[in-house]
């Protein structure tokens, strides 16, 4: 990842004021951090008011209008159906979102313990915990899906199972390598003596150092997890034809064939928009770039605990 | 080097028999027994029931069948598929060098406009490099499948040029019908290896040496040769070898997209049928293709890196 310093070094140590806290994530996401953060916002928005919003129902047939071109009623046309794109787009936020939050989200809650533990005790646990992550990780995330579905049948919830199994090492493996790197500092020696538990210490101290790390290979994870889920559903195995999904939308053959293309470019062109700001915004708040939140706490802390 | 490709090779047995356990012991999770595919709605009499699992082996214990199938497919026997009744050797032979085709055509491309796009991006500081950037960052979030259905309706709904879906036949009608999966596949892969390469030559312009030597007065052109490209090559290989692997899980999808007969398709229309001796059989098969790609990464950094080769593990 490219590290451009496109913003001045405004909190520089010793600068007394303390910005905003927004001011604070604007500088640290930098200029397209920003723009693909509030991309996400308004994507994420859009899912949770998509009733509100829409102006139809996103299920609504009339085969009279298919595959209308844009115009007043229809902003954005009908795709073959007669329904309105639109209004798909917006539902189908929810559906193309839901799937990835649920990858990343079990991922975590998997993988951050299991790190933890292998950095905490070191060792033959750690030897043990990296050896599996490694097994995990030569398996292909969407091979494993497509397995899953062979034995479960199609859907979003076997899909999203085997995702989660498989992005468990791409996340844990971070968090475990920079886990290993807080573990060997003397505050949390400093902690031990001071007879604060394992477990408080690792969760309170270690997991809150390595933070941006964590979320930012998170939001990075979102991201492919996205793209796999909506490829799924492209090929019809995750989320099934009638619910609107910008993957199913993608793979609108007809459409295809017979060129029309604002049906499937429109679907095409969220999911390039939303992976790409996800792995802008990700790649930002975990970059190497020191940032100045890090940088302010790290003087509190004991000799150079910033990773 | 020896050590280290036999520590590679353990490595890469042990996570092979894992995953052929994977594959094989997934069958047992699923709801319903594997006959019951074959009988479908039918609801057959305990005899037919019985002789069919017999047939499929199905009434010997579970790790017996794991060796059965195990040494089969050591010697080639993959087993018969449910649906056509075929030998799913023969089945895979026939997708197997298509996608290996298509993955070798795909990775030409990547390696072509990767490593041009990232030597460019590392040479220019400026406008080359930002826009180079920018074009790289918006590939790397394009997915096979909305490459595709673009690279459809662009070049063979619309102008016709490429067939929009099967290969021709012969050689070259092959080529031709593989010109566009392979871009398709290639778009990200390519977005990937031009940063990769870009920040690997970075890497070392800014070493001391390369500064030195072009201080000293040598060519910028041999400065380049001998001290920026091949210090440079050991990462941009690793990843050549890495995106693959990764391409041998996208063909499921470009594949489908294009419906090419290889073995990506075959694993899709196979599951579609639950046909599960030839799902189990292709996907033990791209995992091996993974599998490997991924131990040859590092065989292949030890081999052009001699400073690897006396370390046990590169970690």
């Amino acid at each position: 990842m490219t590290v451009t310093l496109d913003h001045p070094p405004a909190t520089a140590p010793g600068r007394p004021a303390t910005p905003g806290r927004l001011a604070r994530a604007r500088t640290a996401l930098g200029g397209s951090g920003s723009a693909a953060a509030l991309f996400l916002l308004a994507v994420l928005l859009v899912a949770l008011a998509a009733p509100l919003l829409a102006p139809y129902n996103p299920d609504l047939q009339s085969l009279l209008d298919a595959y209308a071109g844009p115009s007043g009623a229809h902003l954005l046309g009908t795709d073959g159906l007669g329904r309105d794109l639109l209004s798909r787009l917006m539902f189908g936020a929810r559906t193309s979102l839901l799937g990835p939050a649920l990858v990343v989200s079990v991922a975590l809650l998997v993988g951050i313990p299991l790190a933890l533990a292998a950095a905490w005790f070191g060792g033959l646990v750690h030897a043990l915990v990296a050896r599996i992550f490694d097994l995990v990780y030569a398996l292909p995330g969407l091979l494993l899906a497509v397995l899953a579905v062979a034995l479960f049948g199609p859907g979003l919830v076997p899909a999203v199972a085997a995702l989660s199994i498989a992005y468990v090492p791409f996340l844990a493996r971070i968090v475990l390598a920079a886990a290993r790197q807080q573990r060997v500092n003397p505050y949390v020696d400093a902690l031990c003596v001071q007879g604060f538990g394992a477990v408080r210490i690792a969760v309170r101290h270690i997991l809150r150092n390595i933070a941006p790390v964590v979320v930012g290979q998170a939001a990075i994870a979102f991201g492919y997890a996205l793209l796999d889920l909506a490829s799924l559903s492209y090929l019809g195995l995750a989320v099934q034809a009638p619910t609107a999904d910008w993957g199913v939308m993608v793979s609108d053959s007809n459409a295809l064939m017979g060129g029309y293309w604002l049906p499937i470019l429109a679907p095409g062109l969220l999911i390039v928009l939303s992976v790409l700001s996800l792995t802008v915004v990700g790649a930002r708040i975990s970059g190497e770039r020191p940032q100045p939140y890090l940088r302010r706490r790290s003087r509190t802390r004991p000799t150079g605990a910033a990773a | 080097m020896g050590r280290l490709a036999l520590s590679r090779l353990g490595g890469l047995v042990t996570t092979l028999l894992l995953s052929s356990l994977v594959i094989f012991g997934s069958l047992y999770l699923a709801p319903g027994s594997p006959e019951d595919v074959l009988f479908g709605s039918r609801t057959p009499s305990a005899a037919t029931r019985a002789a069919v699992r017999r047939q499929l082996h199905l009434n010997q214990p579970l790790p017996v069948r794991y060796w059965d199938w195990l040494t089969g497919v050591l010697h080639g026997d993959l087993g018969r598929s449910m649906v056509t009744g075929q030998t799913v050797s023969s089945r895979v032979g026939d997708g197997l060098g298509v996608t290996l085709a298509l993955v070798a055509l795909s990775m030409l491309l990547v390696v072509l406009f990767g490593v041009g796009l990232g030597t460019a991006a590392a040479l220019r500081p400026g406008p080359v490099d930002s826009a180079a950037n920018t074009v790289t960052s918006v590939t790397v979030a394009v997915p096979p499948f909305v490459a595709s259905t673009l690279l459809i309706s662009g070049f063979a709904v619309h102008l016709g040029w490429f067939p929009a879906s099967g290969i021709g036949t012969g050689a070259l009608g092959e080529l031709r019908g593989l010109v566009l999966p392979a871009c398709a596949l290639a778009v990200i892969n390519c977005g990937f290896l031009a940063r990769i390469t870009r920040n690997a030559l970075r890497e070392q312009l800014a070493r001391e040496h390369v500064q030195t030597a072009l201080v000293r007065g040598l060519p910028r052109w041999a400065v380049l040769r001998d001290h920026v490209f091949r210090n440079a090559v050991p990462p941009i290989v690793t990843a050549v070898a890495l995106l693959t692997s990764g391409m041998f899980a996208s063909t499921l999808v470009v594949e489908t997209a294009f419906a090419v007969p290889g073995i990506g398709m075959l694993t899709i229309s196979s599951v579609a049928q639950k046909d599960f001796p030839v799902v189990q059989a292709v996907s033990l098969l791209l995992v091996a293709a993974f599998v490997i790609c991924n131990a040859a990464s590092d065989l292949i950094q030890a081999l052009v890196d001699p400073r690897l080769r006396t370390a046990g593990r590169t970690a």
